[in-house]
């Protein structure tokens, strides 16, 4: 396997609060690397540094494109990098309002990327839409329904479906399922494993829920502090976590 | 307020501000379909009256021009004959009503049936310039868009309309592309009007008063409508004939002609109307 994403030292900080603090990770093609930690441990602060949403202070971050090109991700130019978050990239949001737009229909929400990369069918567009629609299991009748009408489990898996029309191959997602009932939640987690698995897609997923992490990810990073304090393959790190504060995670979730 | 002619220098507008327009004016010429910012002035009417045309106007006019002003393609509605006033009385510039005579054109809602020359200026009144707006509210992120040339959105408004109407419903402010670059607001003309944008030989310009914008179409420009290869854009009208004039091939307007309710269709631009009555 090859990496297609590397940050090396990735600094940031909110005032004197270090929210990553020196961090260095490494994606493989195909990986889903999970990243766990209590709230405010920086989670979140290191997915947008490295989906580009958000400037770190300092470090590197490469990234491999479709062409086999290692892009540095801090100095590409904006349409490049805007380019790239519409085509090889998707970004799920834990809130669905931040990914999707709610005053246009599912459809025109599904094919969004597709015309921003130039699909000027509509009947190719609709075609596909509906195809995507059906794989996130919503049925194709709802096409036409807004998203603000759409319950949270299906405004989450039309955000997926968004996402994934244009077949990224690289796939950053923040809590996924956060506000979602137990049940909900799980019928959504094994809709993006299976997809992730057809799709062959490299993720990057964050979580505080250990149950997610253990179903989802190949390897976890575990965070606290802005530091990262463990890695490991998934089981590895949940069933014999080595650090103290891994060690607590993990018992303080099999207490509950 | 003083009724002292003297009171104001020539078309109301001081010189500075009229060389503030022009370069912005030049600037929207320069860059087809582009929005360039602009420091509106307090101009003596209320924001939705066309203070962003009147400005433009005031600042194109020279004492040699003749002025034209429109509403919905009449020249006699309260807005066109106020702006006619307002001209005629801080330009003393001559005024009428006949398209071809008119050296500026100052517009809402219409453009004129007669073909324009390359000696017109075409000033449009635009209340809201941004056409991205409508799905992307946000300014900072619309302007980007703009300048990375990133316009599916708008492909998506068209495809709602097909999807909720069964055809492309927009009617009025239809979106264009500008010189193969922009896109651009047409401000709230017919879509019938559109194809008279392209390659036309006048000037056109646009001013949005409250929203501080100037665009500008140069004489000859490619001008396109938006649509999808499978539901192409038409210049649609009422399938009707002019019970005035008899024109077949222009935009019509149903009016009520009594207390009784008949209706009637007729030319919108009532210059062009009574041109083809006699
Ligand atoms: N925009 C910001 N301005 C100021 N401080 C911020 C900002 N974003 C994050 N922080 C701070 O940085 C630290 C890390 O926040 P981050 O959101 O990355 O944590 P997290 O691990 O994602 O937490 P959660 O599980 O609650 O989502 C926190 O102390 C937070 O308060
Ligand atoms: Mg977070
Ligand atoms: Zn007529």
């Amino acid at each position: 396997m090859e990496q297609i994403l590397k940050a090396k030292a990735i600094n940031k900080k909110f005032g004197d609060v270090y929210a990553c603090n020196n961090l260095s990770i490494e994606l493989y093609t195909g990986e889903v690397v999970g990243i766990v930690g209590e709230s405010g441990s920086g989670k979140s602060t290191l997915l947008n540094c490295l989906s580009g949403s958000l400037v770190p202070d300092g470090g590197n971050i490469t990234y491999l494109d479709r062409d086999n090109n290692w892009l540095d991700l801090l100095s590409l130019p904006e349409p490049r990098k805007r380019n790239l978050l519409r085509t090889e990239w998707a970004f799920v949001h834990q809130n669905p309002r931040d990914g999707l737009r709610m005053a246009v229909s599912a459809g025109g929400n599904i094919g969004e990327r597709l015309m921003a990369i130039g699909y000027r069918n509509y009947s190719q567009i609709r075609a596909e839409a509906t195809e995507w629609i059906e794989k996130v299991e919503i049925d194709a009748i709802r096409l036409d329904d807004k998203p603000s009408i759409f319950s949270g489990g299906m405004q989450q898996r039309l955000q997926i479906a968004k996402n994934l029309i244009t077949k990224p191959r690289l796939i950053f997602m923040d809590e996924p399922t956060g506000g979602l009932d137990v049940s909900v939640q799980a019928r959504l987690l094994d809709l993006i494993r299976s997809l992730v698995r057809e799709l062959g897609l490299s993720v990057i997923i964050v979580t505080h829920d250990l149950a997610v992490a253990r179903f989802m990810a190949n390897r976890l990073i575990v965070m606290k502090n802005g530091k990262i304090v463990e890695t490991g393959l998934t089981d590895q790190v949940l069933d014999d976590p080595q650090h103290s504060y891994t060690q607590l995670l993990v018992s303080s979730i099999l207490k509950v | 307020m003083s009724n002292s002619e003297e009171d104001f220098n020539f078309a109301y507008l001081d010189e500075q501000t009229k060389r503030m327009i022009r370069r912005a004016l030049i600037k929207a010429l320069c860059i087809p379909g582009y929005q360039v910012p602009f420091a509106s002035r307090e101009m003596p009417m209320p924001y939705g009256w066309g203070t962003g045309g009147v400005q433009v106007t005031a600042a194109c006019l020279q004492e040699t021009d003749v002025l034209k002003v429109i509403d919905q393609g009449s020249d006699d509605t309260t807005n066109a004959v106020s702006i006619r006033k307002f001209f005629e009385r801080v330009a003393g510039v001559k005024t009428t009503e006949n398209t071809g005579k008119a050296s500026v054109i100052q517009t809402r809602h219409r453009i004129p049936e007669q073909v324009l020359s390359e000696d017109q200026i075409l000033v449009y009144q635009v209340p809201i310039p941004e056409p991205l707006r409508f799905l992307e509210p946000r300014e900072t992120e619309t302007r980007v868009m703009h300048a990375l040339e990133e316009y599916g959105l708008m492909h998506v408004k068209l495809y709602e309309d097909i999807s909720i109407n069964g055809e492309i419903s927009t009617a009025y402010a239809y979106p264009v592309k500008v010189n193969d670059r922009y896109i651009m607001d047409p401000s709230p003309t017919p879509k019938f009007d559109n194809p008279k944008m392209n390659f036309c030989p006048a000037i056109q310009l646009f001013g949005a008063g409250r929203e501080q914008r100037i665009y500008a179409v140069p004489p000859y420009t490619k001008v396109i409508s938006l649509d999808f290869e499978d539901y192409p854009f038409e210049a649609s009208r009422a399938e009707k004939t002019c019970e005035i004039c008899g024109a077949t091939n222009t935009y019509l307007d149903e009016v009520v002609i009594d207390d009784k309710g008949t209706r009637m269709f007729s030319c919108s631009d009532s210059d062009y109307c009574n041109s083809q009555k006699s």
